[in-house]
């Protein structure tokens, strides 16, 4: 007699218990915390609590030194004000359109200058490391600002075990091309897939955040699930979202933005308040919630950065 | 009948200011804390959008009202053009003061800056100074002091307006000219009637075609 397997759930879409467990005290909190605003009291802010996406709590989560004690951006805000070309050119409404989209399974491919070609899933790859908590200034080339509390591990974890070979000078990311559940793909506003690009020594910088989180639990879809890039002291459009493939590789790749307008995004996108687009000033920004701007800061703030561009000029490799 | 169409429009083109007025003071899904939240994550960008998209739709509104009075024999259309086009001056104000108010904060050296190395900002402010004179001489007053010919042409500098308005809108985008040229789009079509107008007009004033003399043949010159 032939017992047939179910075989229909694949274990990657079992969660795990560690998880699940957190999930429920996760909903104990955000109970709690309805009760608590039911109740008249204003706590720091659980919005994150009402955002309509399935969002796990990842635990354990390690404190870094590098997060700002800024204000925190609420997570209303950043889950509903999203520049994701690849749902929309609207930013509100990448929040509604990337609901249905399947960050589960996922495949990162490692190509280019390695060692050996490699596929890794997702799930391998949140393991190569703790995850912590980095609460960075977001700033984007259109003059706005956020204060995030991204969840990862710096990028070089992943570089490490990847293996590049002595001729990696650049690593590319892609993102995913699924014009089926990504609708702004149908059409060509951008030149799809998006890619993204760092030099080696900055993916290698310990501030290069591989992000899989943030307000401590799993990205949402709008936010760049499963996996995206924080570069604090880069432009926002160098920190690719939903990354598929990331490429070592002997020459600076072309970044889709910069494709898209050579003369007004460069390669490098640093935040520079001395080195304005052609068509805004970059000396002010808007926090957003902030009634009035602020000072830009050059890297953003980071300064520890600043000794990868010595000796280059910025005004011309913006 | 007409007075009381005429004060049902003009609550009707208050509906965009209401709009905003309502996000800023009004509830909110947003963080409580900050004010305009009810306008989304960003709302003096909203409020800069809400403002210059309704500058154009006004525009292209009053721009409507000829062809439409004479393509739906409509003649008392013309009634509400003053108005139109007074709310998109209205509008066009409050995208301005929304720019040096919520965006430069009066910061009039970074104007200066901005009027003369960005040529969005120039041709914008360009195509609000165009629409000053217009508001101006709107009234029936201005009409007869100028002569309804001298009035009509200078009110054709609605035209120049509103082609700044949508260039203004085209250099200011990323990467997806969609909604600006959909803008261009109308644009082009309610300029195209006014020059399909001007051209039967042209043709027909030309003497007909038998008594025009046929044009010598050119003999080439080898060379």
């Amino acid at each position: 007699m032939l017992i047939k397997k179910a075989d229909d759930i694949a274990s990657s879409e079992i969660t795990p218990k560690s998880l699940y467990l957190n999930r429920r005290k996760f909903l104990a909190a955000a109970g709690l915390a309805g009760a608590a605003v039911a109740g008249g009291k204003t706590l720091l802010d659980f919005s994150g609590a009402k955002a309509a996406y399935a969002a796990e709590t990842i635990p354990n989560l390690q404190k870094s030194a590098s997060s700002t004690s800024e204000r925190i951006t609420p997570a209303q805000t950043v889950t509903h004000y999203n520049n994701y070309y690849e749902f929309s050119t609207d930013k509100e409404e990448p929040a509604g359109l990337a609901q249905s989209f399947k960050t589960h399974p996922w495949t990162v491919t490692i190509d280019g200058e390695v060692q050996k070609k490699l596929k890794w899933d997702i799930d391998t790859i949140l393991k190569f490391a703790a995850p912590e908590e980095r609460i960075y200034r977001h700033r984007c080339v259109e003059g706005w600002s956020i204060v995030v509390p991204w969840v990862g591990f710096s990028l070089s974890e992943l570089i490490k075990r990847a293996e590049p070979t002595s001729k990696a000078q650049y690593v590319e990311f892609t993102t995913v091309y699924a014009p089926s559940e990504m609708p702004g793909q149908r059409r060509d506003v951008l030149d799809w897939p998006y890619v993204e690009g760092l030099r080696m020594d900055e993916a290698m910088h310990p501030l290069a955040l591989l992000c899989f989180g943030m307000y401590g639990q799993t990205l949402p879809n709008q936010d760049g699930a499963p996996l995206r890039l924080v570069v604090p002291w880069k432009y926002g459009f160098k920190s690719a979202k939903a990354i598929v493939r990331i490429h070592f590789a002997k020459n600076q790749p072309t970044n889709t933005w910069s494709r898209s307008a050579p003369n007004e995004y460069g390669f490098y996108a640093n935040v520079n308040p001395t080195v304005d687009h052609p068509r805004w000033s970059q000396k002010t920004e808007r926090r957003l919630g902030e009634f009035t701007k602020r000072p830009t800061l050059m890297f953003n703030g980071y300064d520890q950065v600043a000794s990868l561009y010595s000796g280059m000029d910025l005004k011309k490799n913006f | 009948m007409i007075r009381y169409f005429k004060l049902v429009i003009f609550f009707a083109c208050l509906g965009p200011l209401a709009y905003l007025l309502w996000g800023f003071f009004g509830p909110t899904p947003f963080d409580r804390t900050a004010w305009g939240a009810g306008l989304g994550a960003n709302p003096i960008e909203k409020i800069t959008h809400t403002t210059g998209d309704w500058t154009l739709w006004f525009l292209l509104i009053t721009l409507a009202i000829t062809p439409a009075r004479k393509l739906l024999r409509l003649p008392w259309l013309i009634k509400f053009r003053r108005m139109l086009g007074l709310f998109a001056f209205f509008y066009a104000c409050l995208h301005f003061l929304t720019y040096v108010w919520l965006d430069k904060f009066f910061d009039v050296h970074e104007m200066l800056a901005d009027i003369a190395k960005r040529k969005f900002i120039t041709i914008g402010l360009t195509a609000l100074v165009l629409l000053v004179p217009l508001a101006i001489t709107s009234t029936s007053g201005w009409i007869r002091r100028l002569g309804g010919k001298r009035w009509q042409a200078l009110h054709r500098l609605i035209y120049f307006a509103a082609i700044a308005g949508v260039i203004h809108y085209l250099w200011l985008v990323k990467a997806d000219i969609r909604k600006p040229l959909e803008d261009a789009i109308v644009l082009g079509i309610l300029l195209g009637f006014r020059v399909l107008v001007w051209a039967a007009a042209a043709l027909n004033k030309r003497p007909p075609l038998a008594s025009v003399s046929p044009r010598p043949v050119e003999r080439r010159v080898e060379q």
